[in-house]
């Protein structure tokens, strides 16, 4: 486009047209795509002591994962999407944990579930990873020990909020340590913080 | 002492009349003829005797039932730092006996009994794994609890609960590598 045709004919609206399109494309990528991803989450069980328990737990009928549509537990990283640590994890154990989340297609996300998994609880002992936060990115902490199958499904309304924004994006996109814990929201934290 | 593991020890005596077994109750009971019997074996000798025990008609001690490791650092009166334990079975005779083997820092080695009962095979693994104790003629002796790389034996007395650093020194995946 030469300088003079810029000059006669107005840009603003192409521009405006683009604007709109890219704002109707983000609407539906957030409230369609995301929309359908946030509520199809296919959890891996990476349960390895009791919180293992409260998640069976939280799959069975009581508490019915099956309501926030990620009853579709899968025993191979490769079918997953939604990684969850459920129990203390001892350090001859974290290359298979690192290799299962190497494993699973992006997007994918991480629950740390339980003090063991988040700082190591009780076993603070040589051969038990002090959180598994030091070796694998994780996106939300779930408190408790064990904990009940409702904070496990706040931890898992979180995941889905941080869908909800960037659901579409890998998680390399999205940047390392996105440090959300249950109970605080996951508006203020997201994107903001770039811890190691 | 036990009645039943009487001949046991006069076998032994005779057998090895330079060795000095010290045969004493395991723990003290009320009724004595409840108490199993302790023995003392020199290292040097383990294989000897440990092969006189299981094939003498007197003994037959068919099972090794298990096979364990006790640190003796800073305990009252104690002369050895470690000693290796076997608890041995007569399915035969029906009658037990618990033999000790007494070694020392700073090259502690005791001879591999997987050639008389297979089965120390994996707690001799373990005992060296946790105890540093090295078993002379042991077919595979690696570590078996621990992961491979762990420098030190852990449930010696002097080894810090939280470790040496072992738990931090490892890879890390990020968001950019996966």
């Amino acid at each position: 486009m030469s300088a003079a045709s810029s000059q006669t004919t107005p840009v603003v609206g192409e521009g405006f047209i683009a604007t709109q399109l890219s704002y109707v494309v983000d609407l539906i990528r957030k409230h369609g795509v995301n929309w359908a991803r946030k509520n199809s989450l296919w959890p891996l069980p990476f349960a390895t002591a009791c919180c293992g328990i409260e998640l069976m737990a939280t799959g069975a009928s009581r508490y019915d994962i099956a309501r926030f549509g990620a009853e579709a537990m899968r025993f191979t990283p490769r079918q997953c999407d939604l990684f969850i640590c459920a129990g203390r994890v001892a350090i001859k154990m974290m290359p298979v944990l690192q290799r299962l989340y190497l494993q699973m297609a992006e997007p994918k996300w991480v629950i740390s579930m339980g003090a063991c998994a988040s700082s190591g609880g009780v076993f603070d002992t040589y051969s038990v990873v002090q959180g598994i936060d030091q070796f694998v990115p994780v996106d939300v902490y779930v408190p408790g020990c064990p904990p009940r199958p409702e904070t496990l499904l706040e931890g898992l309304m979180a995941i889905q909020r941080i869908v909800t924004n960037d659901g579409v994006k890998s998680s390399k996109e999205r940047g390392r340590g996105l440090r959300i814990t249950v109970g605080q929201s996951a508006q203020t934290h997201h994107g903001k913080e770039d811890i190691g | 002492m036990s009645v039943a593991v009487q001949p046991v020890i006069e076998a032994l005596t005779t057998r090895f009349p330079d060795i000095d077994f010290a045969p004493g109750p395991l723990l003290s009971r009320k009724k004595k003829e409840d108490e199993q019997i302790c023995v003392r074996v020199p290292p040097d000798r383990l294989p000897a005797v440990m092969e006189f025990l299981r094939e003498d008609d007197r003994c037959s001690f068919e099972q090794l039932c298990d096979l364990a490791c006790v640190d003796y650092l800073n305990f009252p009166k104690a002369r050895d730092r470690f000693a290796v334990v076997y608890a041995l079975l007569s399915i035969t005779k029906g009658h037990r006996l618990w033999v000790k083997c007494f070694v020392n820092d700073p090259n502690p080695e005791v001879p591999s009994v997987t050639g008389i009962w297979w089965g120390a095979d994996w707690p001799e693994r373990e005992v060296y794994d946790l105890f540093g104790i090295k078993f002379t003629g042991h077919p595979d002796l690696r570590r078996i609890l621990t992961w491979d790389g762990f420098e030190a034996h852990p449930l010696r007395k002097d080894y810090p609960l939280q470790g040496r650093g072992e738990r931090e020194n490892f890879e890390t995946v990020t968001r950019d590598s996966a």
